[in-house]
């Protein structure tokens, strides 16, 4: 960090300064150089930042606002400072799905981070072969398929006579087959486990980028010290992954905490708002019961709880590598 | 630099821009701009000389109407060819998008004629057009009070009374359809008059291994609130659930006889008569299962009736909810498939006489009954078309006869306020197929909901 102090465009001024002319007009003129080169800069940055603070940034503000009044849309609103924060907190409704995000943590980050860790150890084994390139693009596909395609299919394997049940049947497994959406022990581990497919893909996908830029050499050399696989693995290739891990993890407790279209296909929060998310509570709120300044309350809690859990984890990675 | 001056700099940077968004978002409080305010919308008054209509004048109606179902469009092809000068602008959509953006719509994009949700918060935001004089000029107040009567709202957004703000295209009602071949092989000759013998006829499909009752109540649909309903109509009183539905001051949705009522449902769950997944049963599924022959029964509404003429002729019948006891009381709910004018409408005149025009003309009385299946507003005097004898058509069209006469009709326990189904009925009745909630603690939590909305 420390030796960003001087950034690039400074470091240019410099080697760019010119020598001639008393010192005033040289002043003056790194002043006006100065001063085109940042209008520039400016300038060209204007379009992007427009935008940014159109559709970005103000709708946040907006919804910081509108959290504070008690609004349907439409007709005059009325200021109620924080109730509707208070009520995010009493409802046990509201705060079951924030439970609820949580626990599809373990399925949306937790699975797919470690399963994909394991596939790409696996198939880096065998990195060079066709059927590296080929169990690759098989497992990356899920990424690229729609969620609200995903969730249609997958409501179908679950069903009574899905596939899921059909292949437990087959097994003798008769007695574990439900409705695996209608159950309200098994409802939200099956959303997870959708969750976990989707993300699987990406997870390995970029595990294994980050394992082919390992130096072999470093292997080679745990194998000379008598290290097995499951050593090497430890030793060497989970440490060099941090970064990707950390990449992983981030994205997926987002997509965890903030979904939206797995649920809304499959369960819509049922049943018994066994699968209620705050994405789907958020979206309930504002355009059903047409309590904005309520969803908005919601929505402002559920970013500062994201940003809760994936600053620090920002933090942790950028520690382990100064 | 220093670490920190950078970090104040960072600051002040994120500061200014938050400071832009917020006077971007415009500090004023939400809402403060509705057109309520800036232009006060023409105060419905339909002309005085003689009673609306379209005028001679080319005419386009803007029309909002519900994916999936052909009546309002096929009522709308009719009276093209009738009244050349008028065409229709339509836009569809599903109904949950319907719910969602009514209130947008009915402001910034004012249909003159759309099909409206749960109306009691529109009519109170003063986004719906009063029909009243309407009412008075083509002589709607002569009907059966009781059709208009879910379509009154007053001031405080609480219906059943005060002006008329919503037009039905036909009033749909519910009851229970079963399969013929089925009911044979169980005994079942005639419809069970009581609802013992109804519990009788379940457990003997049970017993041959057929599946009674295959009701939707996956995901945000809460199906079971219709075997519900027709249980509290048989257990108690019709009058009772309607007050409760309309938010009379005080009314309760826990009652003794509610309580037998989920009681009784809760039984029919214990003793296995509902389809294993119904918890994650969407009404596509019933639908589609009750048609291959893989449901007895169904508790659903005529609105299916052509649909079922169709696709299983012959081999469907209908009874309504029968009594505790023969020749006791029973109910249905029964409400009429609501269009409403929007506050802004540009053809207010034009869209009424439309609304009059599908209650009085043969043809398109002709059309309710045989593309909607149910039963079209207007004297009850008026005309009806000829129906095949023996279609469940024809089942259901008497059996609204039959609750006129009853004066059971009531609305649907979900309308109660906009979100009491979402919220109340769907997962309180999922906990209950689940064995997780009893019916007292059941029928508390959607009461609870409900007076979180009425306050």
């Amino acid at each position: 960090m420390p030796q960003r102090q001087t950034g690039p465009t400074s470091g240019l001024r410099e080697v760019m300064s010119p020598a001639p002319g008393s010192p005033e007009s040289r002043r003056r003129a790194r002043r006006a150089r100065r001063l085109r080169r940042d209008g520039l800069a400016w300038l060209l940055v204007a379009p992007a930042g427009i935008a940014y603070v159109l559709f970005v940034l103000r709708p946040m503000a907006q919804s910081v606002q509108f959290s504070f009044y008690d609004w349907d849309g439409v007709t005059q609103s009325t200021w109620v400072g924080l109730d509707n924060y208070v009520q995010v907190f009493q409802n046990s409704e509201l705060y079951g799905s924030i439970v609820n995000a949580f626990e599809l943590i373990v399925y949306f980050s937790i699975i797919p981070v470690a399963l994909g860790l394991f596939t790409a150890n696996t198939i880096r084994s065998f990195a060079t072969s066709r059927l590296a390139l080929v169990s690759r693009t098989v497992l990356f596909l899920p990424q690229i398929i729609p969620l609200v395609a995903a969730g249609i299919m997958w409501t179908w394997l679950y069903a009574s006579n899905g596939t899921v049940n059909q292949v437990l049947r087959i097994i003798g497994l008769d007695r574990v087959t439900r409705a695996w959406l209608g159950d309200f022990g098994s409802a939200l581990p099956a959303v997870g486990v959708i969750g976990a497919w989707v993300h699987f893909g990406l997870c390995m996908l970029l595990l294994l980028a980050g394992m082919t830029k390992i130096d072999p050499a470093l292997y080679e050399a745990a194998r000379i010290d008598g290290a097995g696989p499951v050593r090497e693995f430890f030793a060497i290739t989970l440490p060099s992954l941090r970064q990707e891990i950390s990449v992983c993890i981030t994205v997926t407790v987002i997509a965890a905490l903030a979904s939206f279209d797995i649920i809304y296909i499959s369960t819509q929060g049922g049943p018994g708002n066994q699968t209620l998310v705050p994405g789907l509570a958020i979206y309930r709120l504002a355009f059903f019961s047409r309590e904005v300044g309520l969803a908005s309350a919601l929505a402002v809690v559920l970013m500062v709880l994201v940003l809760g859990v994936v600053l620090p984890l920002q933090r942790l990675n950028r520690e382990g590598d100064s | 630099m220093s670490r920190s001056g950078r970090s104040v700099q960072r600051a002040a940077l994120t500061a200014t821009l938050v400071a832009g968004a917020l006077a971007l978002a415009g500090c004023s409080s939400p809402g403060s701009s509705t057109p309520e305010e800036s232009e006060t919308p023409d105060a419905s008054a339909p002309s005085e000389s003689a009673t609306p209509d379209c005028g001679t004048e080319p005419v386009t109606l803007k029309a909002y109407f519900e994916t999936g179902f052909p009546l309002p469009s096929e009522l709308a092809a009719e009276f093209e060819k009738q009244y050349p000068n008028v065409s229709f602008d339509i836009r569809e959509d599903q109904f949950a998008v319907l719910t969602q953006s009514a209130p947008r719509v009915l402001v910034d994009d004012p249909p003159d004629l759309m099909r409206l949700p749960q109306m009691s918060e529109l009519a109170k935001d003063g986004l719906l057009l009063n029909l009243d004089p309407y009412a008075e000029a083509f002589g709607w107040d002569e009907w059966p009070a009781s059709q208009l009567e879910q379509m009154r709202v007053d001031e405080n957004g609480r219906r059943g009374d005060g002006p008329l703000y919503a037009m039905g295209l036909n009033f749909s009602m519910t009851g229970v359809f079963y399969n013929k071949e089925l009911a044979a092989q169980i005994g079942m000759t005639e419809p069970p008059k009581t609802v013992a013998e109804l519990d009788g006829y379940m457990q003997a499909a049970k017993d041959a291994g057929l599946t009674p009752l295959a009701q939707f109540n996956g995901g945000a649909t809460g199906g079971l609130a219709f075997p519900l309903q027709a249980l509290m109509a048989s257990y108690g009183d019709t009058s009772e659930i309607n007050d409760w539905i309309y938010q009379a001051p005080g009314a309760t949705i826990v009652t003794e006889s509610n309580i037998a009522a989920t009681e009784h449902l809760q039984r029919w769950v214990e003793a296995g008569y509902f389809a294993d997944d119904v918890n994650s049963m969407d009404y596509a599924m019933m639908m589609s299962r009750f048609i291959e022959g893989d449901s007895v029964f169904i508790f659903n509404g005529d609105w299916e009736s052509g649909n079922l003429d169709n696709q299983m002729a012959g081999n469907v019948g209908f009874f309504l909810m029968p009594p505790l006891e023969e020749g006791g009381s029973f109910g249905a709910m029964s409400a009429p498939l609501t269009y409403g004018i929007s506050a802004y409408a540009a053809n207010p005149d034009c869209a009424a006489f439309f609304l009059n025009w599908v209650a009085t003309d043969e043809t398109a009385r002709t059309i309710a009954v045989e593309v909607g299946g149910s039963h079209p507003m207007g004297l009850a005097d008026a005309y009806m078309p000829p129906i095949a004898e023996g279609s469940v058509t024809a089942e259901t069209l008497a059996a609204g006869a039959a609750i006129g006469e009853q004066d059971g009709a009531m609305d649907f326990i979900a309308n109660a306020t906009g979100t009491v189904y979402a919220e109340g009925w769907t997962p309180n009745l999922q906990k209950l197929v689940a064995g997780e909630i009893d019916p007292v603690s059941l029928l508390e939590a959607v009461q609870a909901e409900y007076e979180r909305e009425v306050g």
